[in-house]
């Protein structure tokens, strides 16, 4: 039992965070129909701004506001303009290409100029540990999973009781309507982006102290962020949360109640179920396009 | 008159640079002795240490004027830690005539990449440990550090009248390096009768070790052996100290070296093993070493900078007993050659190779106390 609690926390946490990128995922996709495959290497970025502040004498707050605000700029606005706007106009496809080779320009990037070692990365609150029914539960693990839970309840309030997320909610169900209603959906578009940006920097301080800062990071909370949205639903951000929990919840689990050497294979085992018995997602909207 | 004579001569040299006869300097015979490392990928760390010990070596050995004369020409290439992409690496420098090849450092990426040089006659010197690697009667691969065959013993009497456990487990990354010690290990926990209580397989590259540790911690052996590479076994070292494992912590060179040390903090104290290499020996020429190194890079290097650094005198000074540039004499010359620091004193500490390319040299017990490595005795050498 003890050894169920742990492995339950700790499979949380990593959930949280995974479902904090895949609400980025679902986000774009419903503001603009943008499919972000540098997601994950845009949570490994943030990290290395941060380091990057630290090595310049500022203290971890500082560094960790300054790592926000440049990924807010840099990963939101930023890519919104020099890339999605030009390259959105000929299709979905060219998109999903330009972000394939954005990736790949930003892992080389922090391995060259920066490192292509790990490096270590500050926790949020010193490792110390609570005992829960003879469980270990590290307060890390507790943490990560309080700031993310609180991340995306916040983005709960503001999508569903403002006006601004009312705005933006019009804006990803039907642009068109939005505009002729007044909704300024250029600049709804704008703040998915910058929300994207934000979540994915807090993603990157709560999981670099357990990656390690690297500049392949980005590989495996890309595609990890990438099946839970896929699982929980693409055009639904509680599916997204849903999703990302699951899997954190169900890889951790699997590795150790199951196989630890296929422990890989079971989140893509979920995934190819829920494409063929419920390809909306668990909590996905079933959508009908024209061809 | 003067201003014609000095044009023909500008005339006259820049045509002989363009048939390469410019001037001495540049026409100085080099000896081509590329390296494929990993530069990037889950090897990093290994492949970028063992560039920096090379390179180093290099810088000394041309500031001296080269090997028989001759400067080195090096060319480095990245593997990625992808053995697929080392095999390429390794036909595209056999493609000009290298005279030994050093690298690459991941056991998966020697195993795919040696068939070439074996094809090509072509000595390599390599940083894997897997034991297959001198198994496979390639007629000219050397090692730079202990097989697996050699240090498991060694690991395994420490676990055993050391340690005095009768039950450990056994945590072990799934590809060439950690497998090839796995099944070398439980060898050697058998005939030892030390029961192996659990068997846990982890994946390169792998982030999050909590149900790993749980199962590891739910086996309650005597001592966990821990062999993965380095940025796992820090995180590993974490999840172990998050979750309060108490047993000994044992490892074989790689769970004690400075990288792991640096990204583990204070999750790394406590933990002990074998270590075939380090630059906290208690050996002046290493700790001499180890501070030219921190110097010329700023980090301290870890076993693999000791292997890159001592590789390259490996290769001058057999190269120089042989006296010419002859790749099939050199491999010949290398086996069972044995360098002490009377004769090359940059190979640091006196050093065998074997028939089949294995090296034989002591070694060390160690321990992390307070975020450094102490080490707590000498092991003589096997052939002592």
């Amino acid at each position: 039992m003890a050894s169920f609690i742990q492995l339950l926390v700790s499979g949380l946490a990593t959930g949280a965070i995974y479902a904090l990128v895949a609400v980025g995922f679902t986000l774009l996709w419903q503001t603009s129909q943008t499919i972000n495959f540098a997601q994950g290497e845009f949570v490994m970025l943030p990290a290395f701004f941060i380091l990057a502040a630290m090595n310049a004498d500022a203290p971890f707050w500082l560094a960790a506001l300054i790592g926000l605000a440049l990924a807010v700029v840099i990963l939101g606005a930023l890519f919104k303009i020099v890339i999605v706007d030009p390259m959105l106009r000929y299709g979905v496809l060219p998109l999903v290409i330009s972000t394939i080779a954005l990736s790949l320009f930003l892992k080389e990037s922090v391995k060259d100029f920066y490192s292509s070692q790990a490096q270590p990365f500050p926790a949020l609150v010193a490792a110390t540990d609570l005992q829960f029914f003879g469980a270990v539960i590290s307060t890390q693990s507790l943490v990560v999973l309080a700031v993310a839970i609180a991340t995306i309840v916040m983005l709960h309030v503001l999508l569903n009781n403002t006006r601004l997320g009312r705005a933006m909610q019009a804006t990803a169900q039907n642009p068109t309507l939005a505009l002729i209603l007044g909704v300024p959906v250029r600049r709804m578009v704008l703040y998915a982006f910058l929300i994207n940006a934000a979540l994915v920097a807090i993603a990157s301080i709560l999981i670099s102290p357990i990656y390690l800062a690297k500049f392949t990071n980005g590989e495996t909370l890309g595609m990890a962020a990438f099946t839970a949205a896929i699982i929980g639903g693409f055009n639904q951000v509680r599916g997204a949360i849903v999703g990302g929990v699951l899997l954190g919840v169900l890889d951790n689990l699997s590795a150790a109640y199951l196989s630890s050497q296929y422990r890989g294979a079971f989140p893509l085992l979920i995934l190819v179920a829920v494409i063929l018995l419920r390809p909306q997602g668990l909590l996905g909207r079933f959508e009908e396009r024209t061809v | 008159m003067a201003r014609l004579m000095a044009r023909l001569g500008f005339l006259a040299s820049v045509i002989a640079a363009g048939f390469g006869l410019a001037s001495p300097a540049l026409a100085q015979p080099t000896v081509y002795i590329p390296a494929i490392l990993e530069l990037s990928g889950a090897g990093a760390v290994s492949g970028t240490n063992f560039r920096d010990g090379m390179l180093m070596a290099i810088e000394e050995i041309n500031a001296k004027g080269g090997i028989l004369g001759r400067k080195i020409n090096n060319q480095l290439l990245d593997t990625q830690s992808d053995a697929s992409i080392s095999r390429a690496q390794v036909q595209k420098v056999l493609d000009n005539n290298p005279h030994v090849i050093l690298g690459p450092v991941f056991s998966g990426s020697v195993l795919v990449s040696m068939l070439l040089t074996q094809q090509a006659e072509i000595p390599q010197i390599v940083g894997g440990e897997a034991a297959a690697i001198t198994q496979k009667a390639h007629p000219s691969i050397f090692r730079t550090s202990f097989g697996q065959q050699f240090s498991m013993p060694k690991i395994a009497n420490y676990i055993r009248d050391g340690i005095k456990a009768k039950t450990v487990a056994v945590l072990w990354v799934n590809n060439d390096f950690g497998k090839g010690g796995r099944d070398n290990f439980n060898k050697e926990m058998a005939a030892r009768n030390i029961k192996v209580v659990a068997d846990v397989s982890t994946e390169s590259g792998q982030a999050d070790f909590s149900a790993d540790v749980v199962k590891i911690k739910a086996a309650n052996a005597d001592a966990i052996f821990v062999y993965t590479n380095e940025e796992e076994s820090a995180r590993f070292l974490r999840e172990a100290k998050k979750q309060g494992i108490k047993a000994p912590l044992i490892g074989e060179t790689t769970l004690l070296g400075q990288k792991v040390i640096e990204l583990a903090g204070e999750a790394a104290n406590g933990v002990r093993g074998h270590v075939g290499l380090t630059v906290d020996a208690p050996i002046p020429a290493v700790k001499e070493f180890a501070e030219r190194f921190r110097k010329r890079f700023n980090y301290v290097c870890d076993h693999n900078g000791i292997k890159g650094y001592t590789a390259v005198y490996f290769i001058k000074h057999v190269t120089e007993k042989v006296g010419k540039f002859d790749s099939k004499a050199f491999a010949a010359a290398a086996h069972g050659i044995t360098i002490s620091p009377n004769q090359e004193p940059n190979i640091l500490m006196e050093a065998t190779w074997d028939k089949n390319g294995d090296i034989d040299r002591e070694s060390f017990l160690g321990e992390v106390v307070n975020g450094q490595q102490k080490i707590v005795e000498i092991l003589p050498k096997l052939g002592k």
